[in-house]
């Protein structure tokens, strides 16, 4: 193992962040805000109450999803697309290094970086709702495998993408939807019967089931299906960044 | 001395089904600096690319320092710099930092020191703090010389290391070439510059259309360069050489009208004068006389061509 390859990209992906630190800790604080004033307060007073939870502590859970996996497919996209771009991903191509350390460095930073946006956005939820944290352990496990799975997801875009455009495509066409669709402002119970069954082919179904599982000790799906489905799809993004190193698919000619 | 590094038979045909190298071999020896020599689109840059890693090879074996550089390429890439052609380089990382990195990815744990010795080495040092988009082309360059030797290498790839750079900075980079060959760095560089490997090379290698043509000392290209040929015209034709001319190396061109005479401008004596009056003995009438010198730059025209051909 190559550690000091791993903490030499881990590092210098965390300078970038701490570089723009402002932007990477304003907007997420801004737009949860934005979130619980206009669900929360405006649309929320309306709603009452969701399987016992009140609607503002209810989304909570969604909005951290959001957020985290929003933010771990941008950051780990744009942090191996950007070195393939400026054409400085030829220090890495020559370097000694193999796909796991490249993943752990590069991942592991975007992971740390969603992570932390995380952190944030349930402090800042805090402040605009009362709610409690029936399950912290699982609530962390969840939180840290999102950041994980989504970040290596990104990784994967990232080294797809040829354009910024295609860069850009993917968290804004699929992403995007599955999440808005993934029960983040809703119980799939609300939907009508037809929906609730289209609902569970969309993956991030089970994971904000399972986070919000681990707040408030009700689910949409079981919990094990939940860990079962983040874990199943982290192997699934791991067998793929694999394969693209063993074949030098979209990196090396 | 050993060869360090070692190309067998290697092939690269591109996913398109163009062929960049058919089939090179050649053997580096440790500490010498080797020059390759061709035109744009020759295979220079695929065959660096493929030694470091930022290619796949298609067939044949690349041996650097004894490691394969596909199955075992942390052994190889371990001991490999490779100054690209392209400045590549994050554009708000300051220089001290950026060369740091590229120590830690090659896996040599922080050392200050070793990294203030190189940006000194470069005339780095007073830059250390900035930004590298800050900083000139030249400058820039520099950087990336600096990051290729942040982690020790013994083999130094420099692709086009004076392309777009000016006559005094390209002088510089060849006294850090030289620099690093006093310190027993192996080097290989592409140029397209015919000067360039004359005043830096051991060895010359000319490689265009994805073949080695030729790898040669360059002293022993130097001693070609050396050579002229006279060509003395008669004024009537004759159908051989006379026999009191078989002493000195001629040939019969021009169907018989011209003698062509080889000889070494460095030689204690050209043995034109006694060749002339020989002639002269001999019964043949001089029409005129042509001397012509063949360059590096004929050679290699000539090897192009042939290559082309």
């Amino acid at each position: 193992m190559n550690f000091s390859a791993i903490w030499a990209m881990y590092t210098s992906e965390m300078v970038r962040f701490f570089r723009t630190i402002a932007q990477s800790f304003i907007s997420p604080v801004l737009s949860t805000s934005l979130y619980f004033v206009v669900f929360g307060a405006a649309i929320g007073s309306r709603i009452d109450q969701v399987e016992g939870v009140s609607y503002g502590a209810f989304i909570v859970p969604g909005l951290i999803m959001l957020s985290v996996m929003t933010q771990a497919i941008s950051n780990a996209s744009f942090g191996i697309y950007f070195p393939k771009f400026i054409g400085t991903i030829y220090e890495l191509l020559s370097a000694p290094v193999n796909f796991l350390e490249v993943v752990l460095g590069f991942v592991g930073a975007a992971a740390t970086k969603a992570l932390f946006i995380g952190v944030v956005i349930l402090v800042t939820a805090g402040l605009f709702v009362d709610f409690e944290i029936q399950h912290p352990l699982a609530m962390v496990l969840f939180l840290l495998l999102t950041c994980l799975s989504f970040s290596l997801f990104g990784f994967i875009i990232g080294i797809w993408a040829q354009n910024f455009e295609q860069l850009q495509l993917i968290p804004l066409l699929v992403i995007t939807p599955l999440v808005f669709l993934g029960g983040s402002f809703y119980s799939i119970s609300m939907l009508p019967p037809i929906w609730q069954k289209i609902t569970l082919f969309n993956p991030v179904v089970y994971l904000i089931s399972g986070f919000r599982w681990s707040f408030f000790g009700t689910a949409d799906v079981p919990v094990g299906l939940s860990l079962l489905a983040i874990a199943g799809f982290t192997a699934l993004c791991m067998g793929v960044i694999w394969w693209i190193f063993r074949t030098g698919w979209r990196i090396r000619a | 001395m050993a060869a360090i590094v070692d190309i067998r038979d290697l092939r690269k045909v591109y996913s398109g089904g163009f062929e960049a190298l058919k089939g090179v071999s050649l053997s580096i020896e440790e500490g010498e600096i080797l020059a390759l020599l061709g035109p744009n689109g020759a295979g220079k840059t695929t065959l660096i690319s493929t030694i470091c890693g930022i290619t796949n090879p298609s067939s044949g074996q690349v041996l650097v320092g004894g490691h394969d550089v596909v199955k075992d390429y942390r052994g190889a890439r371990a001991i490999i710099g490779l100054v690209p052609q392209e400045i590549s380089l994050e554009p708000f990382t300051k220089v001290k930092d950026t060369v740091a990195f590229s120590r830690g990815l090659f896996g040599k744990p922080r050392d200050d020191a070793a990294i203030e010795k190189i940006l000194k080495q470069l005339s780095l040092w007073d830059k250390r703090n900035a930004r590298t988009v800050e900083l000139s082309g030249g400058m820039k360059r520099r950087v990336l010389i600096a990051k290729a030797l942040s982690h020790d290498p013994k083999v130094l790839f420099l692709d086009e290391p004076t392309a777009g750079v000016d006559v005094e900075l390209r002088k510089d980079m060849w006294d850090v070439v030289a620099e690093l060959k006093a310190l027993g760095v192996t080097i290989i560089l592409t140029t397209h510059y015919i000067e360039e490997a004359e005043a830096i090379a051991d060895r010359v290698g000319v490689i265009n259309g994805g073949q080695l043509l030729l790898v040669e000392e360059k002293d022993a290209l130097m001693q070609r360069l050396g050579q002229k040929t006279l060509q003395i015209e008669l004024s009537e034709s004759v159908t051989e050489i006379p026999a009191a001319l078989a002493a000195y190396d001629l040939d019969l061109v021009k169907d018989g009208s011209a003698l062509r005479y080889t000889y070494d401008t460095r030689a204690e004596s050209t043995g034109i004068t006694r060749l002339l009056a020989a002639i002269s003995e001999a019964g043949l009438h001089l029409r005129d006389l042509q001397t012509q010198q063949s360059s590096l730059e004929d050679i290699f025209v000539g090897l192009v061509k042939e290559g082309a051909a």
